[in-house]
């Protein structure tokens, strides 16, 4: 149970002179259960990728399996894909259009052909998964807040139950407080359903607290693929492609520059913080 | 994709066409639609290709990106051509079955297919070459006159300008919205045309209140930035004639006298 | 008298249901005094629906207050007839940068401003050049905007003020739509302009690493202004600013734990800089 990008290549308008290799030799494992960062700036290829993921986006060349078999064979069936990988894009509550909340998780379920019932037992649950309370279901998706949206939206795709959950930089535009509540929401989820979640996003502060992996892109390849920690090492790689590691990095880079015994390949606030109450106690 | 339409978009190089004054080449794109109507003899169309010709050298804009944007509309000629072929009557030339090709429809269809895709290029140099702001500036200045008939000439071309400006952003949040949708299992293709229709929905509303949003916040950053209509406002490009322009608007005028002159003789 | 000035500005509307019976009264503003003076750099912070924006739009005439009084450069807001100048002095740029360009090529946006003051055409070119110029721009100035990045548009957006030579901009969440290049693009120019230019900046954020170089800093929430002070007075109540559903910089934030641990570090901490030297002097007395 997996995706498989196997040689990857994709091409824009390959057929002009304006032809851009968006994608470039994707050679990736994304086995179940796991919490991923993919991080790139923007034009780095990272919304392109995760659009082949459910098969929005066929690649120039190479191929992608789910669960073992190709998604572009002829007779896959290309909407129960979809179901399995759920992918919510950039501002995903621009594409609210129901007249109140509960109907419009109910699109993506009552589009798999599943029965009333079903559609919405899952379209409840999904408006529960997101924290979203009683209240808002029959209101309009209009007149919620921001972040409220944000959470429809998220039902919505949640409401289909994929094994595979895809966040398009999903704490675009919210405040601090929104931002975190979103991201600890996604956290609990996976937590408590074991789904796969990939987190596309440009800052690695905000991923680095969740994640177990990262993916880094860059002008169409993958740059590093590892754990937070051992990508974090590269930062002055990072840094020449115009992303940065965490903030924290760079305090114990500098630390241990001025000769403080700490390790430098902490990712978390709360790590560094151990570390550096560690060396000035004496431990 | 949507995005790949390329239709008359303008094309950015350096050439006489390009720095004409957009009023001659709007004018001029008119005389040349109307005096494709006028000529009957192919004398006419042999002097309309060779202007189309040289206007086409000298915009310099690469026949091959002219030709790539008129793939959308070669739909339309082959059917112009076919019923116009199948469906004159006259002296029947191949009779196959209950097909006939007469002498006249063949007439009829070399004629319209030449005439459409005359039209086609000629009015695709007019705006390749030129940029839709000045084109809209363009029309500004010649309707002007109509602004005595309480028509809002500078507000219409204001209108159209913004209109341009932001087709591409809808079209580039169209696909998202339906990728999107997509993902939710969404079925644009499959069904009949009421179901078709009603798929539409969630594509169309979303985009609605989109557009409706971003025209709100352009009405705002206007406003912000001091605009209050066509009065007092100054230009940062106005049109102002030079010598070039009156020798194009001298070599149209011969060129449309000609055209009238064989449409009356020939 | 400080170049904006509001004094005990409220905005309220009226909430209405769908059939639009009044449901009740909103105050996104509430009894708010600002004094600005020429050439600082404020920043206002605040959470998504904190009154900010609705504030900033108060400074451009855009909207008018229910009760108090808002002066820009002297001039009333409420006055008619001044509201082409206020405008004029008080530039605005706003979050989404695909809905503020009007010009369908970057040097004609610029130009807006100006031709809609009935600038004469000749100067009209001198602004937008000087204007490009001043965002670096310059370079791009016949691109298409569709062609330019987020902070690039953002870029266009600014010079496209600075052209109508106002005396202070207000950029409302300008960076919000912007990944972390684009933001720091953005904040850069902004900077050069208030540096280089003096003129006065006004900028609504809630990014707080964008806010470390004001002159001063207001918070708000629920239409008050909940805090004011410098950078560094603001950052040091680390707690405060959670409440207000805001957050500070990992540095800050990393000292503010420390010190909770007992570690004796300066409030306000907001550079890496600032706090590996006071490690390093803890270190070194450390008993």
């Amino acid at each position: 149970m997996s995706i498989i990008l196997d040689h990857v290549n994709y091409i824009y308008g390959s057929d002009t002179s304006l032809a851009v290799h968006a994608l470039k030799d994707i050679n990736l494992v994304i086995p179940d259960g796991q919490f991923i960062g993919l991080i790139g700036h923007t034009g780095s290829g990272k919304s392109t990728l995760v659009q082949h993921l459910n098969g929005l986006i066929k690649p120039t060349s190479g191929s992608i399996y789910f669960n073992g078999e190709d998604i572009h064979a002829q007779d896959y069936d290309k909407k129960k894909l979809r179901s399995k990988v759920g992918l919510v894009f950039q501002y995903p509550e621009h594409q609210l259009f129901e007249i109140d909340v509960f109907s419009d998780v109910c699109f993506g379920p009552r589009n798999l052909g599943l029965s009333r019932q079903e559609t919405e037992l899952r379209a409840y649950a999904a408006l529960k998964q997101v924290g979203l309370e009683d209240d808002y279901f029959y209101q309009s998706p209009f007149d919620l807040s921001g972040g409220q949206k944000r959470r429809v939206a998220i039902a919505g795709v949640l409401a289909m139950k994929p094994e595979i959950l895809v966040l398009d930089e999903p704490t675009a535009g919210l405040d601090p407080k929104g931002r975190d509540e979103i991201l600890d929401q996604i956290a609990k989820l996976k937590e408590e359903t074991g789904i796969t979640v990939i987190l596309v996003s440009h800052s690695m502060e905000d991923v680095a607290r969740y994640v177990e992996r990262i993916i880094v892109m860059n002008q169409g390849s993958v740059m590093f693929d590892d754990t937070p920690r051992e990508v974090f090492k590269h930062y002055r790689e990072l840094e020449e492609v115009g992303l940065a590691a965490p903030q924290v990095t760079y305090i114990m880079q500098a630390l241990s520059k001025k000769g403080m015994p700490v390790k430098t390949d902490v990712t978390t606030i709360a790590e560094a913080k151990e570390e550096i109450l560690r060396v000035l106690r004496g431990g | 994709m949507l995005r790949d339409i390329t239709l008359g978009q303008y094309y950015q190089t350096d050439s006489v066409i390009h720095k004409l004054d957009p009023r001659v080449k709007l004018i001029a794109t008119v005389c040349f639609i109307i005096s494709l109507f006028i000529v009957k003899s192919w004398v006419g169309y042999v002097i309309a290709a060779i202007f189309l010709a040289v206007s086409i050298r000298l915009s310099r804009v690469p026949f091959k990106y002219m030709v790539k944007g008129m793939k959308a509309i070669v739909f339309i000629l082959l059917i112009t051509v076919v019923f116009n072929l199948f469906l004159t009557p006259g002296e029947a030339l191949v009779s196959v079955w209950k097909i006939r090709i007469t002498k006249e429809g063949l007439q009829m269809a070399v004629t319209m297919a030449v005439r459409l895709s005359f039209l086609i290029v000629g009015s695709s140099i007019m705006t390749l070459t030129t940029t839709p702001n000045s084109l809209t500036d363009a029309m500004e200045k010649l309707m002007k006159p109509l602004k005595v008939f309480r028509v809002p000439v500078h507000e219409v071309a204001m209108m159209m300008s913004i209109a341009l400006r932001f087709i591409p952003i809808l079209l580039e949040e169209t696909d998202k919205i339906m990728k999107a949708q997509i993902a939710r299992g969404a079925d644009f293709e499959s069904g009949n045309l009421i179901k078709k229709a009603k798929a539409m929905v969630p594509l169309l509303v979303p985009l609605f209140i989109s557009a409706f949003r971003r025209a709100n916040d352009l009405a705002m950053a206007m406003e912000a930035r001091c605009y209050r209509g066509g009065e007092h406002r100054t230009k940062m490009k106005p049109l102002k004639y030079a010598g070039r322009d009156r020798i194009a608007y001298g070599v149209l005028a011969a060129y449309f006298a000609g055209c009238i002159a064989i449409g009356i003789c020939l | 008298m400080g170049i904006i000035r509001t004094e005990r500005l409220v905005f309220e509307y009226i909430r209405r249901d769908e059939e639009g019976n009044v449901e009740g009264i909103t105050r996104a503003v509430d009894e708010v005094d600002l004094d600005v003076r020429q050439g600082e750099f404020i920043a206002i912070l605040g959470h998504n629906g904190s009154g900010k924006s609705t504030l900033a739009k108060h400074i451009n005439a855009i909207l008018y207050p229910t009760e108090g009084s808002v002066w820009v450069d002297g001039m009333n807001t409420k006055d008619d007839k001044d509201l082409w100048n206020i405008r004029q002095e008080a530039g605005m740029v706003f979050q989404n940068p695909d809905n503020q360009i009007i010009g369908q090529v970057v040097e004609e946006d610029v130009g807006f401003g100006p031709e809609n003051m009935g600038v004469p055409t000749e100067e009209i070119w001198e602004r937008v050049e000087e204007s490009l110029k001043a965002v670096g721009m310059y370079q791009y100035r016949k691109f298409s905007p569709n062609k330019l990045s987020g902070g690039q548009k953002q870029r266009v957006s600014i010079a496209g003020v600075i052209a109508m030579h106002p005396k202070c901009i207000i950029l409302d969440e300008p960076t919000a739509m912007l990944d972390p290049n684009g933001r720091r693009e953005v904040v850069r120019a902004v900077r050069a302009l208030n540096d280089v230019e003096g003129i006065t900046v006004l900028l609504i954020t809630h990014y707080m690493e964008e806010i470390i170089h004001a002159d001063k800093v207001f918070v708000m929430d629920k239409g008050k202004i909940a805090m004011q002070g410098t950078p560094r007075e603001i950052f040091s109540q680390v707690e405060r600013l959670k409440q207000l559903r805001l957050d500070v910089p990992q540095v800050t934030l990393l000292a503010h734990e420390l010190q909770k641990s007992g570690i004796g570090l300066p409030a306000g901490i907001l550079t890496v800089e600032e706090l590996t030297q006071a490690l390093e002097t803890v270190q070194k007395y450390r008993p």
